[in-house]
């Protein structure tokens, strides 16, 4: 089986603090981490690996930085990174970002599976995984909790939901994004940080993958931000008190007029 | 302080550090009370490759010795030193057959060591044999094929969880010192069986238990070197295993300094600080050199040990004494740091200090170890 697994490289939480002058994120001194629920895509990939043969590829968009995270991620297992670099990719939303992903993986070609995690934990926008799909023309499942099995190129998966899970069955090739139910992800091996190492990671640029250069980056986004703002709470609020029951009436008497 | 690590013993420590801070001290408190086997955590080492620290790469290892082995306990010492008296264990065990086994033995057991998927443990000890090893009363008689042992190994680290076990036995009481012999024994062997779990001072999470030999029969060639030379394969053993145990104190003596140092910081008394009162200063200060002490001891009697095969017992000796000697001293100048809070379970350092008693007692006591530091005096001094 034959794994793409996204990644993204992300600023680490627990640094980020928001500029209160400009509303933007400050980014200054802050450690860059690969996104949290990449590592259980990665981790899932590498386990799919394990039980079925095959390779995992790693691939992000970024910043040369970002070399540093796709050594991590073969260390962790993935037999072979690759890094879409260009100045041009600069200012990228999630329509741009989901063009340049994928004019690289059709470059790359061969693949069963397609792995994200569910949302970046910058953007937290979760639309680069069904972005992504519906460029390459392939089934697509999100907030996927569990791979059951893959029987004749269909795979069993779960997908989390509010108030359970939906089983579905989904034909290969197909793109999954991933919550963080779905593994623990490993710490890297001995092995695999000496094969991080050495390995040649495949550096592609906006030539190589023969992207319309229109379509790149700020110039090919759709999406402004205005402004980052949290949103204020809004509405009124009342606690209610007493026994149990006192309240579920109380609580009952007033959504009564409300349906 | 800098030792000039090469890029891949960096690489060691990194990988053994991210165990420690990830797994093994957020379990460690749970695992000392409950005195579960950790098992998790083990499996993390093993997926990480570093069972295969010290084995030769044509036998499935990373090919490292004495010293690529002491920097992952270190780590895993400053985590739980029951989590690294397990892991060690599995290397005492497999040491005999290194030292000493044939090809097709090496062959036959050290890649399951090497990858972790099966564990090892070393058998010498007795009721009646401690730090008298000639003391051994197990026996092993040969019957056609198949040697069948009999008699009780006792305080055995990984009993019941290894499945592989070097157990020393004698082979022919007349003649001595050259009367005993090593067989590996299979967990699954007839015969074999385990005593319950010891209740332990400290190291709980470590398994130790009898294991009880009842006509207990293995093929003819499970034997571990010559017939006869069981004993000079336990002093080897013995030799490269020591600064393992010594590490432990290094490691546990780390993580008792950084425990009393943050707390120091932190607990005010008077107004202040109290790590700006000198008596505290001076604890720190001085558990501060003794643990850098250590370290570079062992680290130097480790390279010298990979380095002189053939003179080792002298700078495991010393490394063992200096290092665990320190860990007791430097575990109760942490508890007094802390004080009462230390002496509290909702603080490591009480764990710490009951922990760091077994390091001077286990692989031969300080007192043991002082006597072979002094018997090679006196032979290193004949010709003065
Ligand atoms: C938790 C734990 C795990 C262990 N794991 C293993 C294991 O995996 N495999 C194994 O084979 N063994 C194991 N042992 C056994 C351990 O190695 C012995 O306990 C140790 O060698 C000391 O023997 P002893 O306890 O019988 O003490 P003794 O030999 O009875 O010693 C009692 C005291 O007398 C002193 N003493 C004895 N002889 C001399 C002498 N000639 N000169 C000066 N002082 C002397 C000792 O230093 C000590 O202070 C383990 C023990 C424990 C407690």
């Amino acid at each position: 089986m034959k794994i793409i697994v996204c990644v993204k490289q992300v600023p680490d939480a627990k640094d980020v603090r928001l500029d209160p002058k400009t509303n933007t994120l400050s980014r200054e001194g802050v450690q860059a981490i690969m996104n949290p629920y990449d590592r259980h895509a990665l981790e899932e990939a590498v386990r799919l690996k394990e039980q079925h043969g095959g390779t995992v590829t790693v691939l992000s968009m970024g910043p040369p930085q970002a070399e540093a995270m796709l050594r991590e991620a073969v260390s962790c297992g993935a037999d072979e990174a690759v890094l879409v670099s260009d100045r041009a990719f600069a200012g990228a939303d999630t329509w741009a970002t989901t063009y340049t992903l994928a004019m690289a993986i059709k470059k790359i070609d061969d693949f069963d599976l397609i792995l994200c995690g569910k949302q970046a934990i910058d953007g937290d926008t979760a639309q680069v995984g069904p972005g992504l799909a519906e460029r390459l023309d392939i089934p697509f499942v999100a907030y996927v909790r569990k791979i059951n099995n893959c029987i004749a190129n269909i795979m069993q998966v779960e997908r989390l939901m509010d108030d359970g899970y939906d089983l579905l069955e989904v034909p290969l090739p197909a793109l999954f994004t991933v919550v963080k139910e779905i593994n623990e992800p490993r710490i890297p091996s001995l092995k695999g940080k000496m094969r991080a190492k050495k390995i040649d990671i495949t550096k592609l640029t906006a030539v190589d993958i023969e992207a319309d250069l229109e379509q790149l980056g700020l110039k090919g986004s759709t999406t402004q931000v205005v402004k980052v703002f949290s949103p204020e709470l809004k509405g009124a609020r009342a606690i209610l008190a007493g026994t149990a029951d006192e309240q579920v009436t109380q609580l009952y008497d007033k959504l009564l007029p409300l349906l | 302080m800098d030792y000039f690590l090469s890029e891949e013993q960096q690489m060691i420590v990194d990988v053994a550090r991210q165990i420690t801070d990830e797994m093994i001290i957020p379990q460690r408190a749970e695992l000392d009370e409950t005195e579960g086997y950790p098992r998790d955590i083990l499996t993390a080492i093993a997926k990480a490759d570093l069972y295969g620290l010290y084995i030769p790469e044509e036998y499935g290892g990373l090919g490292g010795g004495c010293f690529e082995i002491v920097l992952a306990l270190e780590q895993f010492a400053r985590g739980c030193t029951g989590v690294a008296t397990a892991f060690a264990a599995s290397a005492l065990g497999a040491y005999p057959i290194l030292i000493s086994g044939s090809e097709e033995l090496k062959q036959k057991y050290m890649p399951a060591i090497a990858s972790g998927e099966k564990l090892a443990a070393f058998a010498l000890t007795e009721a009646n044999a401690g730090s008298d090893a000639s003391g051994i009363q197990t026996t092993a008689v040969l019957d056609g094929d198949e040697w069948v042992l009999n008699g009780t190994k006792q305080w055995i680290t990984n009993a019941g969880e290894a499945q592989i076990y070097t157990v020393i036995a004698i082979t022919d009481k007349s003649k001595g010192p050259r009367g005993a012999t090593m067989f590996v024994v299979e967990d699954k062997d007839p015969g074999f069986s385990y005593g319950v779990k010891e209740k332990k001072l400290g190291i709980r999470c470590s398994s130790t238990r009898e294991l009880i030999f009842k006509d207990c029969r293995i093929p003819k060639d499970r034997v571990i070197g010559r017939i006869g030379m069981g004993f000079i394969t336990v002093m080897k053993t013995l030799d490269q295993s020591r600064p393992g145990i010594a590490i432990l104190g290094v490691g546990l003596g780390q993580g008792a300094l950084d425990e009393a140092a943050i707390y120091a910081k932190q607990r005010v008394q008077f107004g202040k600080p109290i790590i700006s009162f000198q008596a505290v200063q001076h604890i720190l200060a001085d558990m501060a050199i003794q643990v850098e002490a250590g370290r570079a001891l062992v680290y130097s009697a480790a390279k010298h040990i990979d380095a002189h095969k053939n003179d080792m017992s002298k700078a495991s000796s010393m490394c063992k004494v200096f290092a665990t000697d320190m860990a007791m001293k430097v575990t109760i100048d942490a508890v007094q740091v802390l004080a009462g809070y230390g002496y509290m379970r909702d603080y490591p350092v009480e764990k710490m200090m009951r922990d760091a008693k077994i390091l001077q007692i286990y692989e031969g006591t300080n007192q043991i170890q002082r006597n072979v530091i002094g018997q090679e005096l006196n032979k290193e001094y004949m010709r003065a």
